[in-house]
């Protein structure tokens, strides 16, 4: 089928070459050069601005904490919600669509629906006075109460970003041969045991991609945080947004861009490390 | 007696067990019906207090008059312009590109997998930074074309690596056969795999949409009057009265929130497949 005629594959993947050279490679090392030049001409004076900047240190802690809050419980939660899921018989096919519904809201939206609930006359305040325990309005999302809005912020990422997780991990779990824990169980393994050493091991492709992909979009993190605490609570891509449209500085915007990916591209490399997969067992 | 405590026991663990399952299920409604009560509540719902969690004194009035708002229907018409551009071209250059890997060996089949894996290691949206000024350059700025293209750059790695899943789900045998009886390629694609692979694609459209009416950071950046849906919010946000925000919260759910549902069936076996 090869033989005969084998530049047909390459005709099919030519478009999309050439589509993700221009728009994804370019920007890519165009992102580079503007971050490390000034007027043409090499120099860390953009990355020394960057660094030099007022919201830099905080930006940068507040998306590592961010991250590190959120990615662990959103990964224990699609894990819950998994197992929960494979114990199931009727109506799991709704239970699984109604969890899945986040995976279709954008940060945006999530950060406005939870600003509906932690706004001053919002729903969390209103049963906080109901059960005593304020007694007028209190303010979450200021610059304030940076603890109470962290919370916010990481609260409303796990609602929105949790579906995801799950999605790859139960289709992780759907391919874990119903054999393994039969075997085990007759064998005597108790659930817990059954699911550290025949579950967890067996989904490691699963989780590996999971963890990827949230872990890059969790160093993305804008416009939750933007929708909830406005600029009370830097992070990094809101600081490159800044400096682009609001200081017209591409220079230092690009600089955070590739601080950005340096992050992401260590974190999946760490995730590639760590957990080890076997090559044998991928398609 | 022990057969009595036993099945005590049971019920318990299955209460329990249920128990999550609703309060899982809760965590995820709850929010949503409480920002649709705060889209339909108008401006006196949002000052209200202290709320009440039932729905008095809502009404479509409040969201109807966010719409007329000036701004939102353009930029709801330009979500929907970019989402389109986004789902066409994310099939017409990822559907080829699906195909070839799931049809043939070649040499490079490796390097372009790695090309396409890459692409999710990055923060893509942030390349919509530098590529402001090329866009400047060639007129692609503020417009929702400009948008779409770099929407697809999101959509595409995973409209190849679905579409191969599928493309490896139509046997073989009967493309070949159809070749046998006389079809040429071209025409044994289109009358045979493409009929097969189409509900996979319609799934693999949906999402394309999905990722391009979400998107934010992008077409913030890079629309100035020709805003999205979701740039519009944005950049309006600070000076948007609380109900309006709840409002375009709400528009912004809706129609991915359908779409999802449309496609429910094929979440699994979808990324199943691109997350391998």
């Amino acid at each position: 089928m090869t033989q005969n005629r084998p530049w047909i594959p390459y005709a099919l993947i030519l478009p999309s070459v050439v589509f993700l050279c221009l728009l994804f490679v370019v920007p890519l090392v165009q992102t580079i050069w503007l971050a490390i030049s000034e007027n043409g001409v090499p120099s860390l004076a953009n990355m020394r601005t960057m660094a030099g900047d007022l919201n830099f240190g905080r930006s940068l802690i507040n998306t590592f904490l961010l991250t590190l809050a959120v990615v662990p419980i959103q990964i224990i939660m699609a894990l819950t919600m998994g197992s929960m899921v494979s114990k199931m018989g009727g109506g799991r096919e709704t239970i699984l669509w109604i969890w899945t519904i986040p995976l279709g809201i954008s940060d945006l939206a999530a950060g406005m629906v939870w600003l509906s609930i932690l706004q001053n006359t919002g729903y969390l305040n209103s049963i906080l006075f109901g059960m005593g325990i304020i007694e007028r309005q209190t303010a979450w999302l200021t610059y304030q109460t940076p603890v109470a809005l962290f919370i916010g912020i990481a609260i409303a990422e796990i609602w929105r970003g949790t579906a995801i997780v799950m999605i790859i991990i139960v289709a992780g779990l759907n391919q874990v041969p119903k054999e393994f824990k039969e075997a085990a169980e007759i064998f005597g393994a108790s659930q817990w045991t059954r699911f550290t050493r025949i579950t967890l091991p067996l989904i490691r492709p699963a989780l590996q991609s999971a963890l990827i992909l949230r872990t890059v979009l969790a160093f993305e993190v804008f416009a939750v945080v933007y929708t909830l605490g406005g600029r009370n609570f830097p992070v990094l891509v809101g600081e490159a947004y800044n400096w682009q449209n609001q200081n017209q500085n591409y220079g230092v915007a690009a600089a955070y861009a590739v601080l950005i990916m340096v992050i992401s591209l260590a974190a999946t490399l760490v995730y590639l490390k760590a957990i080890k997969v076997d090559p044998e067992r991928l398609p | 007696m022990s057969t009595v405590s036993k099945t005590g026991f049971i019920s318990a663990r299955r209460f329990l067990f249920w128990s999550g399952i609703v309060a899982l299920c809760a965590w995820v409604l709850v929010p949503i019906y409480l920002v649709t009560l705060g889209a339909l509540g108008g401006r006196t719902g949002a000052y209200q207090w202290p709320k009440t969690f039932l729905p008095t004194n809502v009404s479509l009035q409040p969201f109807i008059l966010f719409l007329k708002t000036e701004g939102v229907l353009q930029s709801f018409l330009n979500s929907l312009g970019a989402a389109g551009i986004t789902v066409a071209l994310s099939l017409a250059l990822g559907a080829p590109a699906g195909y070839a890997l799931a049809r043939y060996n070649f040499r490079g089949k490796d390097s372009y997998r790695l090309l396409v894996l890459l692409t999710r290691a990055f923060p893509l949206a942030i390349l919509a930074l530098p590529l402001t000024i090329s866009y400047i350059r060639f007129g692609l700025y503020d417009t929702v074309l400009g948008v779409g293209l770099i929407h697809t750059v999101l959509a595409l790695p995973f409209a190849a690596l679905v579409t191969q899943g599928i493309f490896l789900g139509v046997p073989r045998e009967l493309e070949e056969a159809a070749w046998v009886f006389g079809c040429t390629r071209i025409q044994a694609f289109f009358k045979i795999v493409a009929p097969l692979a189409l509900p996979g694609l319609v799934a693999t459209a949906v999402f394309a949409f999905v990722i391009s009416w979400n998107e934010v950071f992008a077409a913030s950046v890079l629309t100035v009057r020709e805003r999205t849906l979701t740039a519009y919010l944005l950049t309006v946000l600070s000076e948007s009265p609380m109900h309006y925000r709840f409002a375009g919260g709400l528009l912004l759910i809706l129609p991915s929130v359908v779409f999802i549902f449309a496609v429910r069936r094929y979440l699994f076996a979808i990324w199943g497949v691109s997350s391998k």
